[in-house]
């Protein structure tokens, strides 16, 4: 019997290098041409900016950052998708169909629209705090609407509940973008579909500090989550404090899809395909999954958008139709496989 | 030793458990049994703190109010009817869980060796690595059995086991109920292990128990060894049928 993580760190490892090598090839692939010299040389110069070449500044101000944010979000957004579908023992769910994604849009938004008028302010955390307002809130309604007195919370109206609240905060983005004078927030494509054209340093560091926290209590949550795939009574047996766990997991999963739809918007399927295909590689321990999906959900988004970019360039394609196109199938095919997910 | 002081659960106006008290000694195999809404797995989940109850329940002297879940499950394991997981995971992985209250991240080397332990002893380390979702129910329930043993495994000095039944047999086959009783029956000799458990079948009861609790409207009708218990009066006021115990070797059985 093998210990958990030597059965697993060979796909962590295989992991890690195709991360790195995706990565590199992201810096230097899109619109404009990097070449390896360029980033090694505006690395070595970065303190002194004036001397840079545009390429270099490029590189350094929008390359460098979008990169790390596709591998930022991309884990964000799979982790994400592995806790849900824990909480809710069935592969699925994920965050862009119960509601969460589209909450957060909703929530970044209207701060976008409305944040001056109503003089509500918190520095650099204002938007990632009233993104994850939104997304609680649109999580939360499609909790209690969807829980039933008899049999608790079954996936069909939890899915169909999730459809009426996407629609809702969806309606809501169109609104304040027809009313926002924000260039970025204006754009409705952005906030349905998503991109990272935006990415900045700024942008960086809030979604990392974010995601190394939400990294740090989803590892602990693993051991329960996995008893929990035995249900809640059997949970509740092996010692897991079933309504601690929900909250703490439902807090974690908001946090991470809010902070990353505040900055990139919504991007659907990530949650889904990732850890489906880390389940197809070796199991369903929850540790496994939560680990490689941070790999594995970085490398997904790293190539989207490098699909995203180069597809039309110099034009971009909004990264959630890169997803969409991919997820979808995959989404499809785990409603027919197997009923018994119903 | 396990205590029930003055139980009632109640939903509504309704008792479904109405002020039962019962003591369950280790070393012997307590089941209870009832008609169907006689209250026996009400009792059971209220033992293993999954509802709201009135009164007192003690392991040893602890009362259950004061124990935490994660204290709770180092010593005492519950075995329910039949147990779905929600992935695909692996038989061992399954086992596994039963040693989750007693590590943090990883297992240690103990917790591996009480898996390979209870895993031998039901007969499961052959499939140790298949996929458990895809077992037939008799499987699934060893493996079950397997991982509610694990997790009390160990005796430690000063601290009782107890594992709780509910009707862990329901569904299985006649082979596969009574090779788990003579499994139930050799761990029950333990001297350090208080086995309680919710079973249908009284002709099993009537085998194994050594001591007997039947319930009959949320309370106890009548309690002590089977031959006291299951009379053709008792059988008939709880079951409302009435049936023909017949003397077999230095036991009996009953027939309707």
């Amino acid at each position: 019997m093998p210990t958990l993580s030597r059965q697993y760190s060979s796909v962590w490892i295989t992991l890690a290098i195709v991360l790195a090598i995706v990565f590199f090839f992201s810096l230097l692939w899109g619109a404009i041409v990097i070449t390896p010299n360029e980033v090694f040389s505006s690395l070595a110069n970065a303190s002194s900016r004036e001397t840079l070449s545009l390429n270099e500044r490029i590189f350094l101000d929008i390359r460098f950052p979008r990169a790390v944010s596709c591998v930022l979000v991309g884990a964000s957004l799979a982790m994400a998708g592995v806790l849900m579908q824990a909480l809710f023992r069935n592969p699925i769910v994920e965050p862009g169909l119960i509601g969460t994604s589209s909450g957060a849009a909703f929530g970044a938004s209207l701060y976008f629209v409305l944040g001056a008028t109503l003089h509500f302010n918190a520095g650099v955390w204002t938007l990632p705090l009233a993104a994850s307002a939104g997304g609680a809130l649109a999580t939360l309604a499609v909790f209690a609407l969807s829980y039933r007195k008899e049999g608790g919370q079954s996936v069909i109206p939890l899915l169909l509940t999730g459809i009426a609240v996407n629609a809702l905060c969806l309606s809501g983005v169109g609104l304040m973008s027809y009313l926002a004078r924000d260039p970025q927030a204006r754009s409705i494509t952005f906030w349905n579909l998503g991109t990272l054209s935006g990415s900045s340093w700024n942008s960086v560091i809030i979604i990392g500090i974010a995601l190394a926290v939400c990294f740090g209590f989803a590892l602990r949550f693993a051991k329960s989550l996995n008893a929990l795939a035995m249900g809640e009574s059997e949970a509740l047996h092996l010692g897991v404090n079933i309504n601690k766990l929900k909250i703490g997991v439902v807090a974690v999963t908001v946090i991470l899809v809010a902070v990353s739809t505040a900055f990139v918007g919504v991007i659907s399927f990530v949650g889904l395909i990732v850890p489906h295909v880390l389940r197809l590689i070796k199991g369903s321990d929850n540790r496994y999954l939560l680990m490689g999906s941070a790999l594995l959900g970085a490398i997904v988004l790293t190539l989207a958008d490098l699909v995203a970019r180069l597809l039309l360039a110099p034009a971009e394609l909004p990264i959630g139709i890169v997803t969409s196109v991919v997820g979808v199938p995959v989404f499809v095919f785990l409603l027919r496989r197997n009923k018994h997910y119903f | 030793m396990l205590s029930l002081e003055n139980i009632t659960v109640q939903v509504g106006a309704r008792k479904l458990v109405d002020n039962i008290s019962a003591v369950f000694h280790p070393g012997k195999m307590n089941l209870i049994i009832g008609p169907n809404g006689s209250g026996k797995s009400t009792l059971i989940k209220a033992i293993s703190k999954q509802l709201d109850f009135k009164g007192t329940v003690r392991y040893d002297k602890k009362p259950l109010a004061d124990l935490a879940y994660h204290e709770l499950a180092r010593f005492r394991a519950v075995l329910s009817q039949h147990t779905e997981v929600a992935f695909p995971l692996k038989v061992w992985e399954v086992v596994m869980m039963g040693r989750y209250p007693h590590f943090s991240t990883q297992p240690g080397p103990s917790d591996k060796q009480a898996v390979e332990e209870a895993m031998h002893y039901f007969d499961v380390t052959p499939m140790a690595d298949r996929d458990y979702t895809t077992l037939s129910g008799g499987e699934k329930q060893r493996v079950n059995f397997a991982r509610v043993l694990a997790q009390i495994w160990y005796s430690s000095p000063g601290q009782m086991r107890y594992l709780l039944l509910d009707e862990p047999l329901t569904f299985l086959d006649v082979n596969f109920q009574y090779q788990f009783m003579h499994k139930l029956q050799q761990l029950e000799q333990k001297n350090d292990l208080v086995m309680v458990g919710v079973i249908h079948d009284l002709n099993l009861a009537a085998r194994f128990a050594d001591s007997l609790l039947l319930l009959h409207d949320g309370k106890v009708l009548t309690q002590g060894t089977a031959q006291h218990v299951l009379t053709k009066e008792n059988i008939k006021q709880a079951f409302q049928i009435e049936p023909e115990i017949i003397p077999h070797k230095d036991s009996f059985y009953i027939s309707f």
